[in-house]
């Protein structure tokens, strides 16, 4: 093992109440690619929060020695002058301003006072080439797609002299291509000897990338791997981030018995006028009682975008066709319609359009449905906390109280809260945009068995998910959307990862 | 010592809550101190009180814009407009043209009914067709300027004779009479006192056993007990010291009624839920399926309404509607709301925090009036206090729940 271009160690770091790291160490040799991986609340994020200065030094306890030297960060800007740069999974670029002002945004290039805008230009074109991204420069970031975006941020980072950059779960918005596209271009920086720390949760990209991984796992380092040694494989990493071994990622479920057909759309169109383009042409489809129907697509397909079409249309697009809920003919004109008719939508975007995070945890369960505790329009509040505190309970919510700040959760938590507030509505129809997206292996598990419960309950569930492992694994019947179209539909006995990549690309 | 423990966490807890009765508490003591008690004393209390009551009815509804992320710039002069148009309607046809000579009770409802008009207007533009409220409230603002002074061009100042309206902002509730303990203190005043602190005991205790009985987390009795003999001895002190004097202005019963209503709605209902969800997160609000231009019209109308109130109390004060009435009343208003802790990215905020940021700031003008600070000077102090209040604020806004 070369010489380490990082050691962090005895890292504790606290919160009120809780010890997100306690005694971290963590090492990372100069030049390689070392993924950290670990449950959702494990403490990855908070690690590289100290690491970059976000939690000040003297808010933690422990040692940082970054290249040799004894570190002391006191913000963002003190790690980056020491050449550690780090990307966020919300990505930090400007959507109205051109790429080469994204890449040189807080270190412009200077002649005097005023900026450099030709060396601005031709310094970006250079850092795009590094980057392999091809794009005009002059482009606004807000018309590049999120792949590309993440290129930007790189170069951005690339641009300061970055010796150690930091990526915080890169891929997880990321469609198959842009992701190989992504690794490839972390190979070689790595061969220009830039050394890397990811953060991700999609192991099987570790597996093929990583020199080292370090599991970290409630706020303790477990162990690191090596892949040189031949240690690093999944089963392992599983076995090392939840603590026990998980034979099967997808739950089985004992009884299929699909009933009436409860939710059926027919020749549904739809004209979103903000953007001057048909989003949805012809979608046809339906979902029956006790059956988990996949979603299947890329990224941009319209999924989301149907999915707000059946939910009340809350981003005014122009809609033509028809929708019936349990053979009736509904209309809905707003969310709440929708709700009252028993179908519920949890979102694709937890912390955007999801959840209130200033909120507490029983606030945001009850939101959808307050009338339920509310007698002629006042809330009772004790009905509130038991709501809360049921929910708690069943979906395993880890919170130190239902009284507790959404935004305080982890993700996986988050997302369990955002489940038990469209549960609380009591749906016969779940609309699951991406529900596992971005959290860790344990809670997937969780959220799978769960939604396996509801479905033996009665329950209708339309799943949308870019992950096809996903699909395979939970759904009874895959519909296929390429293009704002259904390009395909089979039972899961037929569908396979190539059949349905190969409709959704066309 | 469990005690002092738990008292240290009760407070370390709620500071953010707390802060700012402290800081009216600590403000009140230090006048007392330099007036030598005449700040204390029931008749300036009274006045301050009476001369706050138009400001506090306008902050508890700018609470309420702020908390759904928007702003109201035209209620200053909404107001002003509004006490003029109850002047006009109440005015002898004789003595200024136009005037209608309308008996007091129907003019009241019908400029409230005008006010709500006016938000209504102000959500049509924001919900309806998107103009950002500080846009179209600024337009607001113009324009009811403009109204005001059209209105007021030909007569100038509008004295109002109406006995009953002027009561509002000056007179108090009437006494008992022939009662004769207690000579000098208003009776009817310390009966209502002496009732709202049976009520608030009783009602906590109800609290407590219903937390009880579902098993909640309660405060340790002695912390409890504590907190209710603090909150009678408190309502105690400001019922003697108003008893003192003439007992209980209208003022006081309009304020406390409107803020009284207005905590129920928005703590307690499912209307209040609702802004707050809007004002935490607009498009999950939505997607929960509460309505932005329900919520938005409910919003900007009960500001109209209250800004009408506001203008009622004003011209009342004065007993007249003047060219100028209204002029900045809206600052002082999102000042009140800020000191009383409404954050500006929306969604926190309550209304009774905004009643004491406007006692907060007419206290500092009481005050500082009694000590025969110039108005400059005034104007510097309350600055500062504004930028304290606001980073106290941000400082212990992650401390707590």
């Amino acid at each position: 093992m070369t010489t380490p271009i990082l050691e962090m160690k005895n890292i504790i770091k606290e919160f009120p109440g809780v010890k997100a790291l306690n005694n971290v160490s963590f090492q990372v040799a100069e030049g390689e690619i070392h993924c950290l991986v670990g449950e959702n609340g494990a403490g990855k994020s908070t690690l590289m929060k100290v690491l970059s200065g976000v939690y000040p030094h003297g808010s933690y306890s422990g040692n940082i020695l970054f290249g040799g030297k004894v570190q002391e960060f006191r913000s963002i800007s003190d790690s980056e002058k020491a050449g550690i740069a780090i990307i966020y999974q919300e990505l930090a670029l400007v959507p109205e301003m051109t790429v080469y002002e994204n890449i040189f945004l807080g270190h412009e290039i200077k002649s005097g006072f005023t900026i450099n805008w030709n060396e601005t230009v031709k310094r970006a074109r250079e850092m795009l080439k590094k980057v392999r991204l091809d794009v005009n420069p002059e482009e606004k970031i807000k018309d590049l797609g999120v792949g590309k975006q993440q290129l930007v941020e790189i170069a951005k980072a690339l641009s300061k002299d970055v010796k150690l950059l930091i990526l915080d779960e890169p891929t997880s918005a990321l469609n198959e291509d842009d992701c190989e596209n992504l690794l490839n271009l972390l190979r070689d920086l790595k061969k220009h000897g830039v050394t890397c720390i990811l953060i991700s949760h999609k192991l099987k990209e570790v597996i093929r990338i990583a020199d080292s991984v370090t599991v970290l796992r409630d706020g303790q380092t477990i162990c690191t791997l090596s892949a040189q040694k031949g240690e690093v494989s999944e089963g392992a990493l599983i076995k090392h981030m939840v603590g026990r071994e998980i034979d099967n990622i997808y739950p089985r479920r004992s009884n299929k018995n699909f009933g009436e057909v409860t939710l059926e759309v027919k020749n549904l169109s739809a004209y979103d006028p903000s953007i001057g383009r048909n989003i949805l042409k012809d979608v046809s489809f339906h979902v029956r009682k006790g059956e988990i129907v996949g979603f299947a697509g890329l990224m941009g397909s319209g999924r989301t975008e149907l999915a707000h079409s059946i939910f009340g249309n809350p981003d005014g697009y122009h809609i033509n066709g028809e929708m019936f809920v349990r053979g009736n003919r509904e209309n809905f004109s707003h969310p709440q319609d929708a709700i009252r008719m028993g179908v519920a939508y949890v979102t694709e975007d937890r912390k955007g359009n999801g959840l209130i995070l200033i909120q507490d945890v029983k606030q945001n369960i009850t939101l959808a449905n307050l009338r339920e505790i509310a007698r002629r329009g006042v809330v009772n509040n004790n009905d509130e906390v038991k709501v809360g505190n049921e929910y708690k309970g069943s979906l395993n919510i880890k919170t130190p109280s239902i009284e507790q700040r959404v935004a305080n959760l982890s993700g996986g938590n988050q997302q369990k809260v955002s489940l038990g507030k469209w549960l609380f509505v009591k749906p016969e129809v779940l609309i699951l945009d991406e529900p596992t997206r971005g959290i860790d292996v344990g809670a997937k598990y969780e959220i799978y068995t769960i939604m396996n419960r509801l479905v033996e309950q009665g329950m209708s569930i339309i799943m949308i998910s870019s992950e096809l492992p996903e699909i395979l694994g939970m759904s009874d019947r895959v519909y296929i959307v390429s293009g704002g179209r259904i390009t395909g539909e089979m039972p899961i006995e037929e569908a396979t990862q190539e059949k349905i990549m190969q409709k959704a690309t066309n | 010592m469990t005690f002092f423990k738990d008292l240290q966490k009760l407070l370390g807890q709620n500071i953010r809550e707390y802060g700012m009765y402290i800081a009216l508490f600590v403000i009140m003591a230090i006048f007392t101190v330099t007036t030598n008690g005449i700040f204390i004393s029931s008749r300036n209390i009274s006045n301050l009180i009476n001369q706050t009551g138009y400001i506090a009815v306008l902050a508890v509804g700018m609470t309420l814009v702020i908390v759904i992320r928007h702003i109201d710039l035209s209620v200053g002069f909404l107001s002003g407009f509004l006490g003029a148009l109850a002047a006009i309607a109440m005015a002898d046809p004789k003595v200024i043209s136009g005037g209608l000579h309308l008996p007091v009770w129907v003019v009241i409802p019908l400029v409230l009914a005008l006010g709500i008009l006016a938000g209504v207007i102000t959500a049509f533009l924001v919900a309806n067709l998107g103009i950002p409220a500080f846009v179209a409230t600024l337009a607001g603002w113009l324009g009811y300027r403009g109204a005001l002074q059209l209105v007021t061009a030909g007569t100038g100042t509008i004295i109002i004779a109406d006995e009953t309206f002027n009561a509002l902002s000056n007179a108090f509730i009437p006494d008992i009479p022939n009662l004769d303990f207690l000579p000098g203190k208003h009776k009817l005043t310390l009966i209502l006192g002496f009732i709202a602190i049976v009520l608030l005991v009783i009602s906590q205790i109800r609290d407590r056993k219903t937390k009880q009985a579902y098993n909640f987390e309660i405060l340790p009795a002695d912390m409890f007990i504590l907190k209710l003999v603090f909150m009678s001895a408190l309502l105690a002190g400001i019922t003697w010291i108003m008893a003192g004097y003439n007992g209980l202005s209208w003022t006081v019963v309009i304020v406390l009624t409107v803020v009284g209503i207005y905590d129920f709605i928005t703590s307690q209902t499912v209307l209040g839920r609702h802004i707050y969800a809007l004002g935490g997160n607009p498009e999950a609000a939505q997607l929960s399926g509460v309505s932005i231009k329900k919520i938005t019209y409910i919003v900007f109308g009960s500001m109209g309404m209250l800004s009408a109130l506001s203008g009622i109390l004003y011209a009342s004060r004065f007993k007249s509607a003047t060219t100028t009435a209204g002029q900045l009343f809206e600052l002082d208003a999102i000042a009140a709301a800020f000191i009383g802790g409404v954050s500006p990215a929306g969604g926190i905020g309550k209304v009774v925090g905004s009643l004491i940021g406007a006692l907060v700031m007419g206290s500092l003008s009481s005050g500082m009036n009694l000590m025969g600070i110039d108005i400059s000077i005034q104007y510097i102090v309350k600055a500062a206090v504004l930028a304290i209040a606001v980073i106290f604020d941000v400082a212990t806004r992650n401390r707590g729940k």
